[in-house]
């Protein structure tokens, strides 16, 4: 009787001795998500950084020196209605050249997909829930004051302003908040969904999106940094404008296998 | 009897489970993990430790050891502590920190605390030595510090009465080495912690703001007043750093590049690295180059001071006339919050000072 419990124990214990990771079902595959940057069609990354070298759709000359921003929620919908959540979110970095490629934790089942989407942001639900440390210790809070929870995005650099001033500008979007009355903030949500749409995943595969920076100061909004060029959290109207810009800055530019 | 043989396979494979290198005879220092406090637990990421440089009980008493030591320095006159004073956050109240023959730096000398805590592992003002334990290496050799050779140093701590046998105690080896005595000094520099200023026991809830405190923190945290948080941390990243390069708009034109110096690149050029702000109260001067003798200058040098160059931070706003023109009360409000961070139970702590 002892003999087969330690058997039994000998046999547990050798399995667990080797490095199993599960789950490796051939129906599952991964998918990768990776994000480059352009204006107006030029490729950007940050060896454009520093030099004014873009002109907005308003015509100022500016630079960029900071580009993060925050990806979550990435999830693919079926016909059926059933929707697969990944976890996780990430934030890319184009200043430092990293996090621009993310592949989810959780594992794709093979299959037709209607939609693929993903947040820009969070949703107001993950951007209060729970503390992220790594979100923490690169800074990304918003004040206790405007209601908490995150950063969406921080561009930032310089332009030409209107009386010939190189001028600092902090183009920084978070979730819309309302302080005239600082004990009952008003908030809008200011998160955007970005619908990749419907693929056909049977093996590893990545999404290219392309983020148009200038979009941000273009469309529908025509953006005058001259009067608008920092302390914008503060600003709902700054915020509702970015979110209206931003619902065509991403765009899906190819799926490769 | 044959149970004995399935217990020694059971044996032997449990054994091979652990990667610890096995035989009795091998020798192993005490491990003595860091204690994360509960307010940097609770908010921010892990502390960086080398894999190869675990913290043992026995290394950190030889790093401390030789971090009061005046050996290391050509003369036998300066020890770090000498730049790295306990009762003053590890820095010095000098202006420019003075070397073993009287040369004066053209850089302050810098608080040493929480630096496990500095994800990037870049140190120094401009960032130009990457981990602890290289940093270690330079301040030896440094003409206008130390001055001295790591030949000479290793002769002196093998020919000493007591540095062999710390040595074999705390890295199991008897030949003495530069990096082991940089091992050593980075494993005493990891424990140097603080986190229980006042602020920190408001945020565990055992203490509260005085009104100027908590308007000190919302000038800290506004966007359109002090906009401090977005390179000094904030109450959810209580480093109170982002251990990043800017310019924070000090000079029109630069004497000490900082940044730009070690990347080549001119748009680097006058950046350097933000300190916490913890600990203000003991580690004045402020800035690079100590220029700023009391905190009221620090302030009113952002609110009113802020000279205009290329590389500026755009986070600086209104440069053309100075910054954002705080007002009398929120200025001395804003004094009252940083002091708040400042933690006098790091200074007086017996496990960092030299008895
Ligand atoms: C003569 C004064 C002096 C001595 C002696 C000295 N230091 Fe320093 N230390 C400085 C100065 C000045 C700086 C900033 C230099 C710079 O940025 O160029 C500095 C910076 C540092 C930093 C970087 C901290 C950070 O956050 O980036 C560390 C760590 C450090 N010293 C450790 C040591 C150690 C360990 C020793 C002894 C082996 C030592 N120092 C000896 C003056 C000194
Ligand atoms: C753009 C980033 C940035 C912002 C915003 C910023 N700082 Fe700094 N701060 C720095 C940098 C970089 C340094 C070091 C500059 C140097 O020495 O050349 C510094 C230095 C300091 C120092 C000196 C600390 C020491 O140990 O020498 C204090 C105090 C300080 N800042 C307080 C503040 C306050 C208060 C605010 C808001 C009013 C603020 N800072 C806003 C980046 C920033």
């Amino acid at each position: 009787m002892k003999k087969i419990l330690a058997l039994a124990l000998l046999t547990f214990l050798s399995f667990s001795c080797s490095e199993d990771n599960g789950n490796n079902s051939n129906e599952d595959v991964s998918a990768t998500f990776s994000f480059s940057h352009n204006w107006d069609g030029a490729e950007v990354n940050n060896t454009e950084f520093n030099t004014i070298q873009f002109t907005n759709a308003n015509g100022e000359q500016m630079s960029i020196e900071k580009l993060r921003y925050l990806i979550s929620n990435i999830r693919l919908e079926k016909a059926d209605g059933e929707t697969l959540y990944t976890s996780g979110h990430f934030l890319v970095d184009v200043t430092n050249d990293v996090n621009l490629v993310f592949q989810p934790y959780t594992a794709i089942p093979k299959g037709d997909y209607t939609n693929v989407i993903f947040t820009f942001g969070f949703n107001t639900e993950d951007n209060y829930s729970q503390t992220y440390t790594d979100l923490n210790a690169a800074s990304w809070n918003v004040p206790d004051m405007l209601g908490g929870g995150y950063h969406y995005m921080q561009l930032e650099g310089k332009f030409i302003d209107n009386t010939d001033t190189e001028t600092g500008y902090a183009y920084h979007a978070i979730r819309a908040v309302d302080n005239s009355d600082p004990i009952g903030l008003l908030f809008q949500d200011t998160f955007i969904d970005v619908e990749l749409g419907p693929v056909s995943i049977s093996k590893d595969l990545t999404f290219n999106i392309d983020m148009n920076i200038a979009e941000w100061f273009k469309n529908p909004n025509l953006w005058d940094l001259n009067t608008l060029h920092n302390m914008m959290m503060p600003n709902f109207n700054a915020q509702i404008t970015m979110f209206q810009n931003g619902q065509n800055v991403f765009s899906l530019n190819e799926i490769t296998e | 009897m044959r149970h004995w043989l399935v217990y020694s396979i059971l044996f032997i494979i449990c054994l091979s489970c652990s990667n610890e290198p096995s035989g009795s005879n091998t020798y192993v220092p005490t491990p003595s993990p860091l204690q994360i406090p509960q307010v940097f637990e609770d908010n921010i990421l892990a502390p960086i430790i080398p894999v190869n440089n675990i913290q043992t009980e026995e290394g950190i008493i030889l790093g401390k050891k030789l971090f009061f030591d005046t050996i290391l320095s050509e003369n036998n006159t300066q020890a770090c502590a000498s730049c790295h004073n306990p009762g003053n956050a590890f820095t010095d109240p000098a202006r420019f920190s003075v070397g073993i023959d009287g040369s004066i730096g053209t850089r302050n000398s810098m608080p040493l605390f929480n630096m496990a805590w500095n994800y990037d592992k870049k140190f120094f003002w401009d960032g130009r030595v990457f981990s602890l334990e290289h940093q270690a290496l330079e301040p030896v050799t440094n003409p206008i510090e130390m001055n001295n050779s790591w030949e000479t140093v290793i002769t002196r701590l093998q020919n000493h009465s007591e540095y062999p046998k710390l040595f074999e105690e705390a890295f199991g080896t008897t030949p003495i080495t530069k990096e082991l005595v940089t091992k050593a000094l980075a494993q005493f520099e990891r424990i140097l912690i603080s986190a229980n200023s006042k602020f920190d026991r408001y945020l565990l809830e055992e203490a509260t703001l005085t009104p100027q405190e908590e308007n000190g923190l919302n000038v800290f945290m506004d966007e359109t007043k002090g906009d401090c948080f977005h390179c000094h941390g904030n109450p959810n990243n209580p480093l109170w750093t982002d251990n990043l390069f800017h310019n924070n708009g000090l000079d029109a034109v630069f004497t000490d590049i900082g940044l730009g110096e070690i990347t080549g690149d001119p748009a680097d050029n006058g950046k350097f690295k933000s300190p916490s702000l913890r600990n203000l109260i003991f580690t004045a001067p402020y800035m690079h180059d100590g220029r700023f003798n009391s905190l009221e200058e620090v302030i009113n040098h952002y609110s009113e001071g802020l000279q205009d160059s290329p590389t500026i931070d755009p986070l600086m706003k209104k440069v053309d006339e100075g910054g954002v023109h705080l007002s009398d009360s929120d200025k001395a409000d804003l004094k009252a919050f940083l002091l708040s961070l400042s933690d006098p139970s790091f200074i007086n702590n017996p496990a960092f000072n030299n008895q």
